[in-house]
C-alpha cells in the first residue's frame, strides 16, 4: 500500500512544531518520544506502521481546537484517532503528521433519560456508553464487535455497524448531533438533543467522513430502552445456497428479527476446533436472533423455525437457556480469534445485494481455490454485509500481496453484482485504491469537493479514503 | 423541451440525460419540483419538473431494496409494496390537505424533502431509509451516491445529505430505498384530556419502555387526545398492549382499540390544522415542547414523534420563531402567505460558523446558484 511521502521540510521543523504545541498546551498533551510514540504507529489493520512526528492527547474540546489551530498555522498535516481499532487503516500516521488522539474524553456530558439522549467525550468506549444508562435500562445500539475498546469518534468516523443493526441501524441512525472541530480551529455545534438537526443534513456528512472533514468532540447520542429478552436459534445446512434462501425467506416473511449471522463451512471447522460451542459440522450455519417477551419471541421464532424447516436443515437448536444462548453466540463471537489461530488474517468488508450471497460464496471458494490461500466467512446475512477472513503467512515472501490481491479481487466482485467496497469498516488505506472501480472520477470529484470545504489544505487525514493519484491534485496545491 | 404554463417557463425533462442538458444549459434560477404538493414551483425563474422521470428500476422484496426514478408517483410505489406485504416504514405524510395544493407526491420530492411520519420516532427518517442516489449537480453533471445494499461506508454520505436539501444542492434522479414488512397487526391507545406536560411525560414513558412504541402523539386541538402505537404480530401487539396500559395507568383509563389506520393518517398529515392560518413545524427536546406550545396560548398543536415534532397553528403572519427565543431545536414555516415566508423564511437559518460550511457546500454544488435559491439560504447567489 503506498503512502505519499513526507514531507522533508516538516520533518526538519519537528523540534519547532513541538515546541509551538508544547508552549500552548498543558503539560503531558503533546508526546514526541518515539518509546512513547510506538503504541500510535499503527492501528488494528498492523501490517502497516509508521511513527508520527508527535501524538497530542487533549482533554477537551478547546484544546483539540487549539492542536488543530496550531497545526493549520504550521501547515502540519494531522491523523484522528480514536481507539485505535480501525481494520482499514484509518488512523494509520504518515511520518510527518502530529496523530490527534481522543482518548481522554471520556466525560458522560449529560444523560436525559425521559428524551431518550445521551451526550459524551468521544473518546468514550462504545460499551461505556451502554454502560452508562444501562442500569436505567437503556442501552445504545450500535454494536461494532470491537465495542469494550472502539471509542465513539472512530464509531462515528467509520459509520460502524455491528451484529445488531439489521434491526437498530448504524451509528448514522443513531446519531443526533456532534461537537466537530474542523482544521482551523473552529468550534461547530451540529445538531443536538432532539430528531432532525435543521438545515443541510451536516451529521450524515460528518458520519463515515474518516475524520477527513473535522475531530468530533462530543456526541449527542440515541439510547434506546432495551428489550424484555432476546434468544437465539442455530440451523446448519449442506449448502450456502440453501441457507441464503432461508435468510431471504426469512427477510420476506415480515420477521425482524436483530442478528442474523452466516459462518461458513472453514470458519465452522476453525470455530468449532479453537472454541468447542458444540457446532455441527456443515456447510453452512446461520445464527438468528429475535428479540421481545418470552411470548413475543416464541412467536417470531415459530415463524422462523418453519421457514427454517422447509428447507430442511441438518441442524436446528433452540436455545432454551440463557446458558443455551450463549453458547450459540460463544463460537460466533470467537470466530475472529478462532480463524487467527489458522495464521494471519485478513478481514474484508464488502457489502452485496442478499440476493447474490450464493453466487458470491462459490465464487470466493473459486478464488480461494486459485490463489491457494484458505478463505472462511463470517457475516451479517441479513444486511449481506460479508466478512471474508483470508488466511495467510505474514513471514513467507509475497503472501501479503498475493492475500492482498485476492482480497481486492473479491471486493471487486463485491461491485460488480451491485454491492460496495466496505459496509462498515470504512475506506482508510485499505480499499483506497480500490474506490475508482466503485466510482467514476466524477464521483469522487463531487466528494473531494466536499473536503474542500471542511479542510481547503487538506491537512486532516489527507492520504486516506481517496485514491493518491485522484487526489494528488488537492494535495499538492495545499503544500 | 421547455414550454410555458400560466406564464412561467416549464421544463419536463424525459430522461436523465436531458435533465443534465437542461441544468447544463441553464443560466437562470430553476425551482425543482416532483409532484408540486409543497407549493415549491412559486418563485422566480423556470419550473423543472421530474415527474417524467417516472418508473421503478429494481424491486427485490427478498432484499428489502427498492430503487425507483424520482418522478414516480407516491402511490404508484405504495401499491407495489402493499401487494408483497411491504411499505416505507417512515410514514411519509401527505402535504396537499395541510397546504392546500394540489399536484401528486412524488419519490424524489419525499427524499428531497426527508419526508417522515409518525412512525419516525421508532423506525426512523427517510434518510435513515436511504441507500443510495442519482442526481445532476447544478452544472449538469450526472453523479451517483451510495448504493443499493443496505450497509455501505464507502466515501461520504452524499445521499443523506441530498435529502432534506429540497432540490438546492441537486436534482435526485433516481433513488434507492430500504422497505420493510408492513406491521401484521397494530392496536391504538388513547386517552382523553391531558394536559400537554402531562402528555409528554406519558409518551416519554411509553417510549422509554420496551414495548416498542411505533407512533406517540398528543393531539391539543379542541378536546385533547393522546395517542400510543403498538405494531407487530398478532399477540405480541395484544401482550404489549397490556403492558403499557398498566404501566402508564397513573395517566388513566387508556381505551384500547384496534387499528386506528384513520387515526394515525390524521397525525402524519396533521388534520388538526387543516384549515386556516399559519402552520410551523418545530424541533425540540421532546419535554421542552409542551413549554414551547404555551408561548402561543390557545394555538392548536399537535406533538408527534413523543414530543419531538411540534406542529402549531398560529395567527397569519407571526414570526414564531421570535415568539419562542432561543431553544435547542428549530423551527420551519409550513404554511403562509407568499409575503410572510419571504419575511420570515421557510426554514431555520443557519448561524455562523455553520452557515459558512453550507455556503460553501452549495457552491461546489451548484455552483451558478440555479437550484431553488433563497429556498433554504437567503445569500445563495441567484445568477
Amino acid at each position: 500500500m503506498e503512502m505519499p511521502l513526507p514531507d522533508a521540510a516538516t520533518l526538519e521543523r519537528k523540534p519547532q512544531i513541538i515546541a509551538r504545541l508544547m508552549a500552548d498546551l498543558p503539560p503531558g498533551t503533546i508526546i514526541s518520544d518515539p518509546a512513547e510514540t510506538r503504541a500510535y504507529e499503527c492501528d488494528a489493520l498492523s501490517a502497516y506502521r509508521c511513527a508520527p512526528l508527535a501524538v497530542a492527547l487533549p482533554r477537551n474540546t478547546a484544546e483539540v481546537a487549539t492542536v488543530l489551530r496550531l497545526c493549520h498555522e504550521m501547515r502540519v498535516p494531522v491523523v484522528p484517532r480514536g481507539a485505535g481499532t480501525s481494520l482499514a487503516g484509518g488512523s494509520l500516521p504518515t511520518a510527518d503528521c502530529v496523530v490527534l488522539g481522543v482518548a481522554r474524553l471520556t466525560e458522560v456530558v449529560e444523560t436525559d433519560l425521559p428524551n431518550r439522549t445521551i451526550r459524551v467525550g468521544s473518546g468514550r468506549t462504545n460499551l461505556r456508553v451502554t454502560g452508562a444508562v444501562e442500569d436505567d435500562g437503556f442501552f445504545y445500539a450500535p454494536d461494532p464487535s470491537s465495542q469494550l475498546a472502539c471509542a465513539i469518534a472512530g464509531n462515528i468516523a467509520m459509520n460502524s455497524g455491528g451484529a445488531h443493526c439489521l434491526k437498530y441501524g448504524v451509528t448514522t441512525n443513531n446519531l443526533l448531533g456532534v461537537t466537530l472541530v474542523t482544521m482551523d480551529g473552529t468550534v461547530h455545534e451540529i445538531g443536538g438533543p432532539y430528531l432532525d438537526a435543521g438545515g443541510l443534513d451536516l451529521l450524515a456528512l460528518i458520519c463515515g467522513s474518516e475524520g477527513q472533514l473535522g475531530v468530533v468532540t462530543e456526541a449527542v447520542l440515541r439510547i434506546l430502552p432495551r428489550p424484555e429478552g432476546a434468544r437465539p436459534v442455530l440451523i446448519g445446512y449442506d449448502s450456502s445456497e440453501v441457507a441464503g434462501a432461508c435468510v431471504s425467506d426469512i427477510i420476506k416473511a415480515g420477521v425482524l428479527p436483530v442478528a442474523i449471522e452466516f459462518m461458513d463451512s472453514p470458519c465452522i471447522r476453525a470455530t468449532e476446533a479453537f472454541a468447542h460451542a458444540g457446532y455441527p459440522d456443515c456447510e453452512a450455519l446461520l445464527i438468528v436472533e429475535v428479540e421481545g417477551s418470552p411470548a413475543e419471541i416464541d412467536e417470531q421464532l415459530e415463524i422462523i423455525l418453519d421457514i427454517a424447516r422447509s428447507h430442511n436443515p441438518v441442524e436446528l437448536r433452540e436455545s432454551a437457556s440463557p446458558e443455551e444462548s450463549a453458547r450459540i453466540w460463544m463460537g460466533r463471537k470467537a470466530a475472529f480469534g478462532a480463524m487467527g489461530q489458522l495464521g494471519d488474517y485478513m478481514c474484508l468488508d464488502g457489502t452485496i445485494p442478499v440476493s447474490e450471497l450464493p453466487f458470491v460464496l462459490r465464487r470466493i471458494g473459486e478464488m480461494s481455490a486459485e490463489y491457494g490461500l484458505k478463505v472462511g466467512n463470517v457475516f451479517h446475512a441479513g444486511d449481506g454485509n460479508m466478512h471474508p477472513l483470508i488466511i495467510y503467512d505474514a513471514n513467507t515472501p509475497g503472501q501479503q500481496e498475493k492475500c492482498e490481491a485476492l482480497g481486492a479481487d473479491i471486493l471487486r466482485l463485491c461491485v460488480e453484482v451491485g454491492g460496495c467496497l466496505t459496509g462498515e469498516h470504512g475506506v482508510g488505506i485499505e480499499k483506497r485504491d480500490l474506490m475508482s472501480y466503485q466510482f467514476a472520477p466524477e464521483d469522487l470529484d463531487i466528494q473531494m469537493a466536499v473536503k474542500d470545504v471542511f479542510d481547503p489544505d487538506w491537512l486532516l487525514n489527507p492520504a486516506k479514503v481517496f485514491p493518491l493519484h485522484s487526489s494528488a491534485a488537492r494535495r499538492m496545491a495545499a503544500e | 423541451m421547455p414550454y410555458i404554463h400560466g406564464g412561467q417557463v416549464m421544463m419536463r425533462p424525459g430522461t436523465e440525460a436531458e435533465l443534465a442538458r437542461m441544468v447544463a444549459g441553464a443560466s437562470g434560477p430553476l425551482r425543482i419540483v416532483g409532484g408540486g404538493t409543497r407549493g415549491l414551483a412559486a418563485g422566480p425563474g423556470a419550473v423543472l419538473s421530474t415527474a417524467g422521470l417516472s418508473g421503478v428500476t429494481l424491486y427485490e422484496p427478498g432484499a428489502l431494496t427498492l430503487v425507483v426514478r424520482a418522478g414516480t408517483p407516491l402511490a404508484e410505489v405504495d401499491a407495489l409494496l402493499a401487494a408483497e406485504g411491504q411499505a416505507l416504514p417512515f410514514e411519509p405524510m401527505d402535504h396537499r390537505a395541510l397546504m392546500g395544493t394540489g399536484g401528486t407526491p412524488t419519490v424524489g420530492g419525499m427524499v428531497a424533502g426527508n419526508v417522515s411520519g409518525p412512525r419516525r420516532v421508532s423506525a426512523g427518517a427517510c434518510r435513515d431509509f436511504l441507500l443510495g442516489v442519482r442526481f445532476v449537480d447544478g452544472t449538469g453533471r450526472i453523479l451517483k451516491n451510495g448504493g443499493r445494499v443496505m450497509k455501505n461506508v464507502t466515501g461520504y454520505d452524499l445521499a443523506r445529505l441530498l435529502a432534506g436539501s429540497h432540490g438546492t444542492l441537486g436534482v435526485l434522479t433516481e433513488v434507492s430505498l430500504k422497505v420493510l414488512p408492513m406491521p401484521r397487526a397494530s392496536v391504538t391507545l388513547a386517552l382523553e384530556g391531558l394536559e400537554a406536560a402531562r402528555a409528554v411525560a406519558a409518551l416519554s414513558r411509553a417510549l422509554g419502555s420496551p414495548y416498542e412504541v411505533s407512533g406517540a402523539a398528543h393531539v391539543a386541538a379542541g378536546r385533547a387526545r393522546t395517542l400510543l402505537r403498538l405494531e407487530g404480530f398478532v399477540a405480541s401487539v395484544a401482550h404489549r398492549a397490556e403492558r403499557l396500559v398498566a404501566l402508564l395507568a397513573e395517566f388513566g383509563d387508556w381505551q384500547v382499540f384496534p387499528d386506528a389506520g384513520d387515526i394515525w393518517r390524521g397525525i402524519r398529515d396533521v388534520t388538526a390544522l387543516h384549515g386556516a392560518g399559519d402552520v410551523w413545524r418545530v424541533a425540540a427536546r421532546p419535554s421542552d415542547a409542551p413549554g414551547l406550545a404555551a408561548r402561543l396560548p390557545g394555538a392548536p398543536a399537535v406533538f408527534d414523534w413523543g414530543g419531538g415534532r411540534l406542529w402549531l397553528g398560529v395567527a397569519e403572519g407571526t414570526d414564531l420563531r421570535a415568539e419562542l427565543g432561543a431553544f435547542e431545536g428549530h423551527a420551519t414555516l409550513m404554511r403562509a402567505a407568499p409575503e410572510t415566508v419571504a419575511r420570515l423564511g421557510a426554514f431555520p437559518q443557519s448561524v455562523p460558523p455553520l452557515a459558512a460550511i453550507e455556503a460553501g457546500l452549495r457552491a461546489r454544488f451548484d455552483p451558478k446558484g440555479i437550484f431553488n435559491p433563497g429556498l433554504m439560504a437567503p445569500t445563495e447567489r441567484a445568477a
